[in-house]
């Protein structure tokens, strides 16, 4: 191959380097380490040619694309079908938390120094106040996105068997995104986030029988403070992620197990 | 040779009988005078037996032959089968019946394991091919998701991307004055996707607004598969299940946005274009 490249010019300099480049490659790909990386298949040890063997390959040898199956129907791929909601709320789920741990740098949860460190993450931080506006939007992105995901479920008929609990996932599935939503509203410790918080937790201490014993789980005192900020900020960061993530997984099996997505009309 | 229980020996007698065939254990006439009745047990692996081959198949012209199964033996077959018999027996009847130890090159040739009526294999049962089910899949129009899907969910992804990322550049995110329990902002709003069940603070009592209504809302949503039942997925065939939902996203939005845009100091009914936007993300 080398032989065959650059006969004119500088013709031998760029054929010693292309031979180099080749031999390190070689050299690289022939290494244990290499191929204990990347399973016999994957495309990173073979090459890629495009082959209906090797299309079937990238799916099933990569963890995240193996999400799908290795085909799927053709009506599926339409863009006007699905509009991408459902994937698009799962790249902001991602997003967020990339952008989360990112603020979780800067960031104590107490009431005397919340707000100083989101000011100080705004105007001191490299790309502090950059990351923080796209935690912010993305935030309310999901929630939009994830509430058109429904309504296209549900247009679509798609709820009906065989998908009827993978529905139910869903509908448990929106109500955790407003509540991770709601339970960052709270941690900028402003005007807005106190303000916010204290008309939605009232509205929660008007349940029935358990309302005043509900509002001071949420609230972790008689009124918002300290308490309320460590809890939200826990919520927020640690349990609810933690149990979205276990009914996303369960959202995306039962697509697949409920043979894929539905449909054609 | 395996075990034949008896009760299936005496059906097999009976049946045989009705259709005229010689039938074991009696002296048949087609039967060669040498042969023994045709043993129910096991003995019949040794040689001795040999003229019993030609035993069973005397009958039959030229004709297709019925079977006990019902199906009939193409007359074609039957002269192959006999004649080959008729080589095979015809060696073995070649030796005297009791010709002992002089048999035992015959032997070989001739079928050791036969059943009643000399019979080199039985008819366990009969399938009747419609019973069979045909369960090849239907063939579906599929493509690979590498490259068609993948391709549209990076674009996708990279879109959702850029734009926020530009939006972020250029919008900054609400930052107001350090929280202060002492001083109640005028009006006070819950979060956006919480406006609609504070619209409905102002018309309801606040367990019903805030508790009843959206505690039943979402039991209905998330019970929705179970009450609509009507299996069809087409547009034209549930028009009432799209109405009512169409009725219930758009009666929600329009209070979200009435709770966004139209409620000023107080919470009262405002224009935006009159007295301002008291909202903030």
């Amino acid at each position: 191959m080398a032989n065959g490249n650059g006969t004119n010019g500088n013709g031998n300099g760029r054929q010693r380097v292309s031979a180099a480049v080749e031999r390190v490659d070689d050299k690289m790909r022939g290494s244990q380490a290499w191929n204990s990386i990347f399973r016999p298949g994957s495309v990173y040890r073979r090459g890629y040619t495009d082959s209906p063997r090797n299309r079937s390959y990238v799916i099933m040898n990569n963890v995240l694309y193996h999400l799908h199956p290795v085909k799927v129907k053709r009506h599926a791929v339409k863009v006007s079908y699905t509009l991408c909601l459902g994937g698009i709320s799962f790249f902001l789920f991602m997003l967020l938390t990339v952008t989360g741990i990112f603020l979780m740098f800067f960031y104590q949860p107490a009431t005397a120094s919340s707000w100083n460190d989101i000011k100080t993450l705004e105007t001191a931080v490299t790309f502090g106040s950059l990351v923080r506006n796209m935690h912010r939007w993305a935030a309310h992105l999901m929630v939009l996105s994830v509430f058109l995901h429904m309504c296209r479920v549900f247009y679509h008929g798609a709820y009906k068997a065989p998908r009827e609990f993978n529905w139910v996932i869903g509908v448990i599935l929106l109500t955790l995104t407003l509540l991770l939503s709601f339970t960052g509203y709270l941690l900028p410790w402003d005007q807005l986030a106190l303000w916010a918080v204290t008309v939605g937790t009232n509205m929660m201490g008007y349940t029935p029988v358990f309302g005043s014993s509900i509002k001071y789980v949420l609230l972790g005192s008689q009124q918002i403070g300290d308490q309320t900020l460590l809890r939200w900020y826990v919520l927020h960061v640690l349990l609810l992620p933690f149990v979205i993530v276990i009914f996303m997984a369960v959202h995306f099996w039962r697509v697949r197990k409920d043979g894929g997505i539905s449909g054609p009309l | 040779m395996a075990d034949v229980p008896d009760h299936l020996l005496q059906r097999s007698r009976e049946r045989r009988k009705a259709l005229g065939l010689p039938v074991e254990g009696e002296e048949g006439a087609e039967a060669p005078a040498g042969e023994t009745p045709a043993p129910a047990e096991g003995e019949a692996t040794t040689g001795a037996v040999g003229p019993a081959a030609g035993g069973g198949e005397a009958t039959g012209g030229g004709e297709d032959v019925e079977t006990p199964g019902g199906g009939k033996i193409p007359a074609h077959l039957l002269e192959r089968s006999k004649k080959r018999r008729a080589t095979v027996g015809g060696e073995g009847a070649a030796t005297p019946a009791a010709a002992g130890a002089a048999t035992a090159v015959a032997a070989p040739l001739a079928p050791t394991a036969t059943g009643p009526g000399g019979h080199t294999q039985r008819l366990l049962t009969v399938v009747k091919s419609g019973s069979i089910q045909q369960t090849r899949a239907e063939a579906q129009d599929k493509v690979h998701t590498w490259p068609h899907l993948l391709v549209t969910e990076f674009a996708a992804v990279l879109i959702v991307l850029a734009a926020l990322t530009i939006f972020s550049a250029v919008v900054k995110a609400p930052l107001l004055g350090l929280a202060d329990l002492n001083k109640t902002p005028n009006p006070s709003k819950a979060p956006w996707y919480f406006l609609g069940l504070q619209e409905l603070l102002t018309m309801f009592h606040p367990m019903v607004a805030g508790v009843t209504i959206p505690g039943v809302g979402l039991g209905l949503l998330a019970t929705a598969p179970f009450v609509d039942k009507n299996p069809s997925h087409k547009p034209k065939d549930r028009k009432f299940a799209v109405a009512i939902f169409t009725v219930f996203v758009m009666l929600w939005s329009i209070l979200v946005i009435i709770g966004s845009f139209f409620r000023g100091e107080g919470f009262n009914f405002v224009f935006p274009w009159n007295n301002g936007i008291f909202f903030d993300l």
